[in-house]
């Protein structure tokens, strides 16, 4: 169901070195100029071996991708908007594949709706320094859906009670 | 924190993809057009100012087990206990408190679907609120990444 154009081979099974892998390196890769050396001594596998397995998962879509990634709030993006979007059924799949695309939306998903409580399909998440900056993003998209959208609303993050990436457990 | 514009730079060229090849540091460095040395203290500097949450991979959550958001309506005098009740529920990696009748919205993670499932049933009962679930139907965009206006920041 799920519509993604990483290359990615879903049958990759990950072997226990790459779990070691993950786990030596969820929190971040050595700040080293040899950092695959590093992380071979840590695990006892040669340094190549280490940037292999390494590209191997990224090949794989294991790895989804290797950055140096920002915290957004920190950085002054102090208000997340989940905009939550109800999209006449026969359109979403095009509607959520423009909304993606637009620069703005870090991302963006399709969602079952939960009548009567809930019944917005689409999600796209966007990112301001202030409110107005969001509200103007947010009609950024709905001039995209047009009236495929039957309604929609926006929910601000007041606080963030926990987040952490993905973390594996030692087994 | 105060960036110049290296450090801008450094983000804007890196923060989707940086090179994954045997001297990481050393191909960041030609792009920018400085040390080795330099670029592995600016990131750490940038990382020790939580300005980076880290300098490393995205793992696929898929790819490594089942993951759900839902969200709960918690009533407003009682939103402190149940959010530390989701935080503390096993599995759960983002918990965020949102202006709306569903004020608390989390990710829950499990080894596999059925784990998944058990957790989500599990915590429910525990917080005696219905749980609203909702599973990604299709995923159309995934870049936690997107352009920095950093005229706009504070």
């Amino acid at each position: 169901m799920s519509i993604s154009t990483s290359r990615s081979d879903p049958d990759y099974v990950l072997g226990e070195r790459d779990r070691q892998l993950i786990l030596a390196t969820q929190e971040g890769l050595p700040l080293v100029s040899d950092p695959w050396g590093k992380l071979g001594k840590q695990l006892g596998l040669p340094a190549d071996e280490v940037l292999v397995r390494f590209q191997r998962m990224q090949e794989a879509g294991v790895i989804r991708r290797v950055a140096a990634v920002p915290d957004h709030y920190r950085l002054g993006y102090r208000f997340n908007g989940m905009t939550v979007w109800d999209v006449r059924d026969d359109a979403i799949t095009d509607m959520g594949r423009q909304v993606g695309e637009l620069p703005f939306v870090s991302h963006c998903y399709r969602r079952p709706r939960h009548l009567p409580y809930w019944s917005y399909n689409l999600f796209a998440m966007v990112h301001g320094t202030n409110h107005d900056e969001v509200e103007d993003k947010a009609s950024q998209i709905q001039a995209v859906l047009g009236n495929t959208c039957q309604g929609h609303t926006i929910l601000y993050s007041s606080a963030i009670l926990k987040k952490t990436g993905l973390r594996l457990r030692k087994t | 924190m105060r960036l110049d514009t290296t450090d801008r730079q450094l983000i804007n060229l890196f923060q989707r993809d940086l090179p994954v090849c045997d001297r990481p540091y050393q191909a960041m460095s030609r792009q920018l057009g400085i040390a080795e040395e330099e670029v592995i203290e600016r990131l750490q500097s940038l990382q020790d100012s939580q300005v980076l949450s880290r300098v490393g991979p995205v793992f696929e959550h898929s790819r490594a087990g089942a993951s759900l958001l839902a969200a709960v309506a918690a009533p407003e005098e009682q939103i402190d206990l149940v959010a530390a009740r989701i935080n503390h529920a096993p599995g759960v990696n983002h918990n965020y408190a949102r202006e709306h009748t569903y004020n608390l919205w989390f990710v829950m993670t499990a080894p596999d679907e059925d784990t998944l499932d058990e957790r989500l049933d599990e915590l429910e009962h525990q917080l005696r609120l219905p749980m609203l679930r909702l599973p990604m139907v299709e995923s159309y965009h995934i870049d936690l990444a997107f352009d920095i206006d950093w005229e706009s920041l504070p």
